[in-house]
């Protein structure tokens, strides 16, 4: 246990984010409860699970940076539908939350995968594109709680277990994540495909295919991340979720995500997502600033990747060129 | 487009024996037809398209965008990235209208605020060259970082207290209907230009683009180069910062949000490969042009902001794939 704790990064962080939690305790009466632990999990739910979807596209050496723009559409989208039928359930209103996610998802992936063009291009372009087909359907107009039916406002709210229905979906995507990731073949090959493209293309992976499955994923959570967003803050305007792509790909880089690609684990993830949480609640609590937020994730991305380029130092190289034509993102040396 | 812009393995320098009718047919060739198209375009949908008022009116929207695309091509030809350039013209902003609010002089702030880039540029080059970490990653944390500094240094705030004189910069005219800003363009253009393709500066730019361990063997010192490139994007970003700050009058937290996406874009439309290794100042002056041109059109018939954002995605998605497709269709028919 000791060791886990202090030999490995995932292992350090959830210390540094207990820590933290209890020392923000210390001076802020009422702030280490249970309740405030669950809300606070709760608050980062939404960012949990768009990381760990960011973290299957980071893994195969990619980057999705039109997450956000993919929540704001997407909700806007089930939001405007929810407004014209107010009477539909809120399952088909989610299972097209899905769809149209991971169609957004998959044009990304097709451009990696077919075309091989860079995904920080591709990505960046179709963040724009997302947004700016936002303004297109709504006109940029707000579609506020009132026009919302109460059943699409009230689910993520649910009180399940005294945790509301948000925080257990995290849950279940974290779980689903973890076991997909540990023992099926489908997700030991993002491993494969992002640790060295070489190797997964000589025993038989599609480097290109695992890609593209990693933005389907990414694009299919985002999706189901801009019905939670509408609805939990009960309003959908062109600006949702605006820049915050940053904060999915810093939870990923905090937890120890390598943005060279095949390595990151679900607990990082989570822990690196949770460490952004507390952060933004502590912040209010010990009578800080909120405009100082922007800032610690800056410093805190920034020292992460430090430590991990320090970390990473003794791991193997590859030493045969890449023959898989799998690009990194940026062309790393 | 040329075959020797699309498979960079093969490509060598830049001076291959090509015939005389093969020299016209670049990525540049293809940007001027398209940039004639949008102006004939233009001047058929609105009457005052060709005003030279008008058309200078026009560059302010792009100058200080374009500015930074001049380094930010060297960079990316160089294998490596800056995403926080926007952030970095905030914090040289802020600093700026603070030391402005003091009673600086008119040459102290300018001065401040090339050099406050030029530091954060430093900062950038330090990260990613002495600890080996990829450039995009340093500089999406150092874009919240720099621009977490002017949140918290200015919070909701506005500083708009400058020196006379300011205003100039960004808002005068040198002669007739040429504004200092694009001036200052022109003579930047030209730097870079010289120092691309005519400087062993540029050379090794070039050499370190495509093969990073070939030219660390051929004795280029390509650590001590790009860091020289990201003070350069970063001095660039000052620049920029000091003839927005002039030409708004103000400064907030949030000036200039969003700018990395339409610089990358100029870069990559300008026919510079991402991938590294390849690209011209002349194909990123074209295009930086040809995209002020698109902007002030869709001005002139009324059609919202956004729309152009949707188009600058489209376009830089068609761009980066353009070179794919061509290679494909190629390799389709050779077989």
């Amino acid at each position: 246990m000791k060791q886990f704790l202090t030999n490995s990064r995932e292992g350090f962080l959830a210390l540094v984010v207990v820590v933290m939690f209890f020392a923000i305790g210390l001076i802020a009466k009422n702030f280490v409860t249970i309740s405030n632990a669950v809300s606070i999990f709760n608050d980062t739910s939404i960012l949990i699970i768009l990381a760990l979807g960011q973290m299957l596209v980071i893994i195969t050496r990619c980057i999705d940076l039109s997450v956000a723009a993919n929540v704001a559409f997407t909700g806007m989208l089930v939001a405007m539908t929810n407004n014209a039928y107010p009477e539909l359930s809120v399952v088909v209103l989610i299972a097209l939350a899905l769809g149209v996610g991971a169609l957004l998802g998959a044009i990304n992936g097709v451009f990696v995968w077919l075309l091989k063009v860079p995904s920080i291009v591709i990505t960046l372009g179709t963040m724009s594109v997302y947004r700016g087909m936002t303004f297109l359907i709504s006109d940029g107009n707000w579609i506020n709680s009132h026009q919302m039916s109460e059943a699409f406002i009230d689910f993520p709210r649910a009180l399940v277990f005294g945790m509301p229905v948000l925080g257990w979906l995290a849950i279940i995507f974290i779980l689903a994540a973890y076991l997909l990731l540990r023992f099926s073949e489908w997700g030991r090959n993002f491993y494969s495909a992002g640790g060295n493209p070489t190797a997964a293309f000589y025993s038989g992976v599609n480097v290109g295919k695992v890609q593209f499955y990693s933005f389907l994923v990414s694009g299919t959570l985002s999706g189901l991340c801009g019905y939670l967003w509408v609805s939990r803050f009960a309003v959908a305007y062109v600006d949702v979720a605006n820049g915050f792509e940053l904060q999915v790909v810093a939870a990923c880089v905090i937890g120890g995500v390598s943005i060279l690609g095949g390595l990151g684990s679900v607990f990082g993830v989570v822990m690196g997502a949770l460490f952004i949480g507390v952060v933004n609640n502590a912040l209010p609590v010990i009578g800080v600033s909120p405009f100082w937020q922007m800032a610690i994730s800056g410093a805190v991305i920034i020292a992460a990747v430090i430590a991990n380029s320090r970390s990473g130092k003794n791991k193997g190289r590859i030493i045969l060129r890449d023959r898989s034509q799998a690009q990194p993102p940026v062309a790393a040396k | 487009m040329t075959t020797n812009t699309i498979t960079k393995k093969s490509r060598v320098p830049d001076f291959l024996p090509v015939g005389k009718l093969n020299k016209f047919v670049r990525w540049e060739s293809f940007l001027v037809i398209i940039l004639f198209g949008v102006c004939v375009l233009n001047s058929f949908l609105s009457p005052y398209f060709l005003d030279p008022w008008n058309l200078s009116d026009a560059t302010f929207n792009f100058t200080e965008k374009a500015l930074i695309a001049l380094p930010m091509a060297l960079l990316i030809i160089a294998r490596e990235i800056d995403i926080s350039v926007a952030a970095i013209i905030a914090l040289s902003s802020t600093i700026m209208g603070l030391i402005a609010a003091q009673g600086a002089p008119l040459y102290l702030v300018v001065v401040t605020g090339v050099i406050v880039g030029g530091m954060c540029g430093l900062c950038n080059g330090l990260l990613v060259t002495r600890f080996n970490i990829p450039s995009i990653v340093v500089t999406i944390g150092t874009m919240s970082l720099f621009r977490g500094i002017s949140y918290i240094i200015l919070g909701d705030e506005v500083l708009k207290d400058y020196p006379d004189g300011f205003d100039f910069l960004g808002q005068g005219y040198v002669y007739w209907v040429v504004s200092f800003e694009f001036l200052t363009f022109i003579v930047f253009a030209l730097v870079f230009y010289w120092l691309l393709h005519k400087s062993i500066f540029g050379r090794r730019t070039f050499a370190i683009g495509n093969n990073p361990d070939a030219a660390y063997y051929s004795g280029i010192s390509v650590n001590r180069h790009k860091l020289i490139l990201f003070v350069l994007v970063g001095l660039m970003s000052g620049v920029a910062a000091v003839l927005l700050t002039s030409r708004l009058g103000s400064t907030r937290p949030s000036i200039a949000m969003g700018w990395e996406l339409s610089i990358i874009t100029m870069v990559v439309l300008g026919g510079v490969s991402i991938l590294g290794g390849s690209g011209t100042i002349g194909g990123v002056v074209l295009a930086v042009i040809l995209m002020g041109m698109v902007t002030f059109g869709m001005g002139l018939v009324n059609i919202p902001g956004i729309v152009m954002t949707i188009i600058v995605g489209l376009m830089l998605m068609f761009v980066v794939s353009l070179p794919v497709l061509i290679s494909m269709y190629k390799a389709k028919r050779q077989r």
